[in-house]
């Protein structure tokens, strides 16, 4: 079982790598490699999309990385294999983010990514801190996690979904933020699960033994 | 609902935590890693590492701080002291931190934080302000540890930092730090509401109720303190309940 994290210049994939490295070990789930090689995604049973930044320079890094977007699609979306999208990796799956300018996402979850405008003015952007989910609909990568546990969020755009059936669990920011969203081998997480303690733990391994 | 945050910050100096008065007359409290862990397991809702010698020292030693913090504790990290470029922020998020704090470089140079910004989004981008009272209401940068005056008014350097992309004002008040007497509520209200960024109140905690004053009366979204959890006056877990009794939304779960 080989469960790879693809790094393309954006952001801390250390904690990334450690948390899922340290889940694997405890499940049994195999080798967590970081790669920048798309022939590493190809033969991965599990992918991780990270990011952390601005949508545009994200996008455009994956994009300067050759051959990784298509070796993501043959294996994630030809190929059904899990797939995790964390943070701007989430926000990577939607039609188009409106982050200073409009950019096109894989359009694998239909949604547009939104500048985050709480109801209440006095409420600061980023969102940043630590929020308790609702949890929308139960996901086996949800598993012992329940509404009410508290998740790590750092982050000024969120991802506002097409089909309400695609929002798996979501947070109150005077306004509701999305969470995660999710269909089919796909799931993608707005906070850092890798730096939520114990319930974010309990989603990386979770994920970790997740048959789609 | 977003809960405020309690951050302990260890001053750290070649690899140890020290904590000053004034910033000076340091005392070797412990062992970093260690401390992180501590706190991680204590429930503490981020951590800081503030590399007080970086400006003048080589800091190869924080990044080794980062990867073995990063290692043990799955909680958010923030690293400043030194950060000079977006290549140094680029080290540090890969070497473990989540955040990175830049001081006297974004005082030189208020554009690196549109450079920093703009490659790795604001989230990641700190700014930490120390600033002096002057004259009443009036506040002013110091950049070294304190050491050196800027002329520069604080609300202003606020505004320009966070127009360029700072995602966060970590705002430390030098008359205050080390002494115990309490958050400069002004000073930290004044900034609150200059900016549309969390601010992070800092400087001079000695009971809990200063750290529910800098949250109510401050504005702050955050409080960061170090002598009182260092050295055990209080545990993060009581000063979460005393918050909380206050009114003010914790993560005590």
């Amino acid at each position: 079982m080989l469960t790879v994290i693809i790094d393309y210049d954006s952001g801390n994939l250390h904690s990334a790598e450690k948390a899922f490295q340290r889940m694997a070990a405890e499940t049994n789930a195999g080798e967590v490699i970081v790669t920048t090689k798309p022939e590493d995604v190809a033969r991965a049973d599990r992918i991780v999309l990270p990011g952390d930044g601005a949508f545009p320079a994200c996008r455009q890094q994956l994009s300067d990385h050759r051959g990784i977007y298509e070796a993501l699609e043959e294996a994630v979306i030809r190929q059904a294999r899990p797939f995790m999208g964390i943070c701007v990796g989430m926000q990577m799956l939607a039609t188009v983010s409106h982050e200073y300018q409009d950019t096109a996402g894989f359009d694998w979850i239909g949604g547009h990514v939104r500048k985050i405008t709480p109801a209440d003015p006095s409420l600061k952007v980023p969102h940043m801190g630590w929020n308790d989910l609702v949890i929308d609909q139960p996901h086996p990568v949800l598993e012992g996690v329940k509404t009410g546990d508290h998740a790590y969020f750092v982050h000024s755009y969120h991802f506002v979904v097409d089909d309400g059936a695609h929002r798996l669990a979501h947070c109150d920011y005077a306004g509701d933020i999305t969470a995660i969203i999710g269909r089919d081998n796909l799931i993608g997480m707005q906070f850092h699960p890798e730096k939520s303690q114990a319930a974010g733990l309990q989603m990386i391994a979770n994920f970790l033994g997740w048959k789609p | 609902m977003l809960k405020t945050r309690i951050i302990p910050c260890l001053d750290v100096a070649e690899g140890r935590t020290v904590k000053g008065v004034n910033f000076v007359d340091l005392i070797d409290a412990g062992d970093p890693v260690e401390q992180a862990r501590a706190y991680d397991a204590a429930g503490a809702d981020e951590l800081c590492f503030l590399d007080i010698k970086a400006t003048h020292e080589n800091r190869g030693t924080m990044y080794d701080l980062a990867t073995r913090t990063a290692e043990q504790c799955f909680m958010p990290l923030t690293i400043g002291g030194g950060v000079r470029s977006p290549d140094d922020v680029r080290d540090l998020l890969l070497a473990g931190a989540d955040k990175v704090s830049f001081n006297s470089a974004a005082v030189a140079d208020p554009d690196v934080i549109a450079r920093a910004a703009d490659r790795f989004g604001s989230q990641c981008i700190v700014v930490a302000i120390d600033a002096k009272t002057v004259a009443p209401g009036k506040w002013e940068i110091f950049t070294h540890g304190g050491r050196k005056a800027t002329g520069i008014d604080a609300v202003e350097f606020a505004k320009t930092v966070t127009a360029k992309g700072a995602g966060e004002i970590l705002l430390t008040s030098m008359d205050r730090d080390g002494t115990r007497a309490g958050f400069n509520l002004s000073l930290t209200r004044a900034i609150s509401d200059a900016v549309h960024v969390p601010v992070i109140a800092s400087g001079g905690v000695g009971t809990l109720d200063h750290l529910v004053e800098g949250v109510t009366e401050g504005g702050a979204s955050a409080v960061l303190a170090a002598s009182i959890f260092h050295f055990g006056d209080y545990t993060i877990r009581e000063a979460k309940e005393h918050m909380q009794a206050a009114g003010i939304p914790m993560r005590l779960s």
